[in-house]
Order: structure tokens, then C-alpha cells, then sequence
């Protein structure tokens, strides 16, 4: 019998990290497509690493900061009571960093895509940065934000890397379902590994397919005039 | 005089042709509705955008109804959407998530009575196209929602970039019979960038005309567009259509509006014409003559 624990933490850890990046990557977004920082571009840097670097440099580097033994792990744990190493809130923290332009991407791409008059129409009409962002970007950029959480959550389904860095491989506690099909092929248990293989391979699979679905269904459905 | 809005601002322009300043001084009266004329990079729609809040200038004085929006001495900006400005945009702007009824309701300040929805809705006939996204209706009709939905916030001043420049003659002159109805009933003062003759005539009370981001001329339309007058020939915009020599001269036959006109002409101007050449007529004692456009010292830019 298979030991469904990893699994449904990797649901878990998906799930949190997907919903932690909204709420950090819209607003973020948002910034980059409209303002006129000058050092706009190092962000979008920073923000794109990820994409490029291998997750353990990122795990490796999250270790050694959360680590006890150094002055900001220490801090965290001092005054604000947190462990964040081989923790869950660990592995969220750095699966958001990691996911990071995953989110932040597709939002951008979205929000360059529409008319600036949009925008200016709804400050002319009275309307704050805020109000605007809610009520007419966000639901005219639909497809990019489902292509954010989506892609979101599947790469964090998929992580192996950086959670193997920072949460350890704890049974229970950080071991997530990447990690377990490793541990199976190590000890060549082949059966078990499999499963695991293929609940990850059908899960990501039905999640693209439905990007695919309600991209195509939302491009009909509001196309600018 | 009972002048709403005042208006003296430096800004530079980045057009294609380079760096140039926009520098305007002018007032304009409540209720009046000012035309502004010019060929493209004038400076027109920039204007408009920085009475609205949009763009920022360099340097300057703004206010409306002895308000002040912006200043730059006193460091006052009053942002888009604390200006009682209404703008519709050239490309409408539009939100293409809602329905005709829904962009009008999106523009109705919380607390105001919604009684404004369906009086705009009739005004500007839309009541049979509520339920219409802006991707299935005509340019005409997304004008109309565009106006309608500009002035639910009812604004002092309404701003109209070339709003009517992509519709066809008869449609154009509805449009017009609407935006007058608006202007009138809601008590507006309006600015309009247009580049249609009668247009200006049919509308405007007062017209600014720029040119490389200056006030060359305000006046009513008739002062500046028919201020020729008895001292200059009148003249007429035309399309070469046909040359024939006729021995010693030729003819030349201009077509004017939807007229052919016979000019003689001597064989050395003839030869500096060809069929399809944009030109002008000139009338002088009772003898057409024909001026070549570039000889018109940017008299007409229509």
C-alpha cells in the first residue's frame, strides 16, 4: 500500500505557496508593468533567477539563512519564535521564492497587454490604483492569472531540489511526494515509486490540459473591441 | 466673463520630429465648447491629457471653477480621479468585461442616484444594447457608450479626443446631435480635438488652433477659418485629374468636392503638374489659377 502522506503534502505545500504568491505576485506585477522605477529591471531579475538557477544554489543559500547558527535564523527564532529549516512554513517560504516568476510572469505579460487607457479611463471615472486593479485589469487579464496559479501550483507539485535543501526529507513533516519517489528508487522499490511517478505525471497532466481548456474558452469570451 | 477653466502650461513633446515644447496660455468660459485644430503632433491630445490629469507638465498653472488642480510653483496635483473631468478616449477605452449598462454603472460614484443610468441610456439611445459587450458593437455604438459613460460622474469639463474620426459621414453628424444634447443638458464645458471642418463649424463655439505645440489663432470658427475675407482670392482644394495641350496653353481639369473644374495654365506650370497631384485654386479677378501645395506656406493644413 502506498504511503499517501507526501502526496497530499505536496497538495498542501502547492496549495499554500499558490495562494501566498497571489497575494504577493499581483501586486508585484502590477508595479513592474506600470511604473517608471528606474531600477524596475534589477527586479525582474531577481524576480526571473529562478528560472535559471539550479534550486539547490536556492535551497542551499534559504539553509544557511534560516539556519540557527546564523544571525538572521537566529533573529527569527529569538523574537519571532520561528524555525523555519526542515519546517513546513520552510518549504512555503522557499517554494514561493522559487515559484516566484512562475506567477509574477504571466501576470506581467497580461497586464502589458491591455490598453494603458483602460487604466486611465477608470482614474478619469474616479476610481483608485487599487479599485482599478480589482475591478477592471484583474478580471480583463483572467487567462494569465490562471495561467499564473496553475503553473504556480504545478511547479511546486514537481519541486525536488530546493524542498530537499531546506525541509530535509522529513517523513510526515517535509517529506513531499518528489521526494518519497526518490527515497522508493533508492531502496529499489520500484512498485512504490512508480505510483508515486504516476500520480505526479497524471496530475500534472490534467492540470495543463486544463489551462489549455479555459485559456482557449476565456480568449473567446472577452476579446478586447 | 465667467471663465471655468484657466490654463497656462510649459511641456515638452516627444515626437517623432524631436523635442519640442507645448506652450499654451488660455481661459475658456462655462458652458463654452472649444474646438482645438491642428495637424498631427501639435500637441493636441497631450493637451487633453494634461487637463485631465494624465501626463504631467513642466511648468504651470491649471484650475477649473477657481480650483486648483495643478500647480507647479505651489506644488499642487490634484490626481485623474479627484478632477471633475470627464474623458473619452480615442480608442474609447471601454472595459470589455462589462456589459453597456455595467460600463455606465462602473462610472457611478457610490451614494449618487442611479436615476442618471437610464437617463443616459435614453439620451444616447443604448436602451436595446444593455446587455451588449463592448466587442460586439459598432464604432458608432461604442461612442455613444463612451460619451454616456463619461458623464454619469457628471464632470464640469468634458474632453473628447477626435472621437468622431473613425465614422462614416452619417453617423459622424448623430454623434454630433448627441454630444450638442449632452453639452447642452448637462451643463458642460467642453473640449474637443477635431480635425473635420464642419465638425468645428457645427459644434464649436470657439476654436484654438495649434501648430507645433502653439496657439497660432482662437477666435470663433468662422474668424479663424474664413478670415481670408475680401482681401484674399478664395480658394479650392482639388485632384489633377487630366492635362491636354491645347497649342500655346493648357487645361487642366481639377477636381474639386465633386465638381471638374477647367484651368488654363501656361505649358511651364504644366509641365510641373501630373494626373492625381494634390493642388489648390486660386480665384483671382474672375481667372482660376492653380497653386501648388507646397507654395501654400502651411496656409491651409486641412
Amino acid at each position: 500500500m502506498t504511503d499517501m502522506a507526501p502526496i497530499w503534502l505536496s497538495f498542501r505545500l502547492s496549495l499554500v505557496t499558490t495562494a501566498v504568491l497571489l497575494l504577493i505576485a499581483v501586486p508585484l506585477a502590477n508595479w513592474l508593468a506600470h511604473s517608471r522605477f528606474r531600477l524596475k529591471v534589477v527586479a525582474e531579475t531577481i524576480i526571473s533567477l529562478p528560472l535559471v538557477l539550479p534550486p539547490t544554489v536556492l535551497g542551499f543559500y534559504l539553509l544557511l539563512a534560516f539556519s540557527p547558527s546564523n544571525a538572521f535564523g537566529q533573529f527569527l527564532d529569538r523574537y519571532l519564535g520561528l524555525r523555519l529549516v526542515f519546517s513546513f512554513p520552510g518549504l512555503v517560504i522557499a517554494s514561493v521564492l522559487y515559484s516566484l516568476p512562475f506567477m509574477v510572469n504571466p501576470l506581467l505579460a497580461g497586464f502589458r497587454a491591455l490598453p494603458s487607457s483602460l487604466r486611465e479611463a477608470s482614474a478619469t471615472l474616479g476610481k483608485s490604483g487599487a479599485y482599478t486593479l480589482l475591478n477592471v485589469l484583474l478580471p480583463n487579464i483572467r487567462g494569465s492569472l490562471l495561467t499564473g496559479i496553475v503553473l504556480s501550483f504545478a511547479h511546486t507539485m514537481g519541486e525536488f531540489g530546493v524542498v530537499l535543501m531546506i525541509g530535509g526529507n522529513i517523513p510526515g513533516k517535509t517529506r513531499v511526494a518528489s521526494l518519497a519517489l526518490y527515497d522508493e528508487v533508492q531502496s529499489l522499490n520500484y512498485h512504490a515509486a512508480n505510483r508515486y511517478a504516476l500520480i505526479l505525471f497524471a496530475s500534472s497532466f490534467m492540470i495543463l490540459l486544463l489551462v489549455y481548456l479555459l485559456n482557449h474558452h476565456f480568449s473567446k469570451a472577452n476579446p478586447l473591441p | 466673463m465667467n471663465t471655468y477653466l484657466s490654463c497656462r502650461i510649459r511641456k515638452t513633446l516627444h515626437t517623432a520630429a524631436g523635442h519640442r515644447p507645448l506652450e499654451l496660455s488660455f481661459e475658456l468660459e462655462r458652458g463654452k465648447l472649444l474646438a482645438i485644430h491642428g495637424p498631427s503632433g501639435a500637441g493636441k491630445t497631450t493637451l487633453l491629457r494634461i487637463l485631465a490629469g494624465l501626463t504631467d507638465i513642466d511648468e504651470g498653472h491649471i484650475a477649473g471653477n477657481g480650483v486648483i488642480w495643478r500647480d507647479t510653483t505651489l506644488r499642487v496635483n490634484i490626481p485623474a480621479r479627484k478632477r471633475p473631468v470627464g474623458m473619452v478616449f480615442q480608442d474609447f477605452a471601454l472595459f470589455p468585461h462589462l456589459n453597456v449598462r455595467e460600463n455606465l454603472e462602473f462610472a457611478l460614484p457610490s451614494g449618487e442616484d442611479p436615476r442618471v443610468i437610464p437617463e443616459l441610456i435614453g439620451l444616447m439611445e443604448l436602451q436595446s444594447l444593455q446587455q451588449a459587450r463592448p466587442a460586439q458593437l459598432s464604432g458608432g455604438q461604442q461612442q455613444r457608450v463612451a460619451l454616456g459613460r463619461a458623464i454619469v460622474r457628471k464632470p464640469e469639463l468634458l474632453l473628447l479626443d477626435e472621437p468622431l474620426s473613425a465614422l462614416d459621414d452619417e453617423m459622424r453628424s448623430r454623434l454630433q446631435d448627441y454630444l450638442l444634447r449632452a453639452h447642452r443638458q448637462f451643463h458642460l464645458t467642453t473640449i474637443l480635438v477635431s480635425h473635420s471642418l464642419p465638425e468645428i463649424f457645427r459644434l464649436a463655439d470657439e476654436v484654438i488652433r495649434l501648430d507645433k505645440g502653439r496657439s497660432i489663432g482662437r477666435g470663433t470658427p468662422a474668424e479663424i477659418f474664413l478670415q481670408q475675407g475680401s482681401t484674399d482670392p478664395f480658394m479650392l482644394a482639388g485632384e489633377v485629374i487630366d492635362i491636354l495641350d491645347e497649342g500655346p496653353s493648357f487645361t487642366i481639369s481639377v477636381l474639386c468636392a465633386n465638381t471638374l473644374l477647367p484651368v488654363k495654365t501656361t505649358p511651364g506650370q504644366a509641365a510641373r503638374l501630373r494626373k492625381g497631384q494634390k493642388v489648390m485654386i486660386s480665384s483671382e479677378s474672375f481667372e482660376p489659377r492653380i497653386l501648388f501645395m507646397n507654395e501654400m506656406s502651411n496656409k491651409f493644413d486641412i
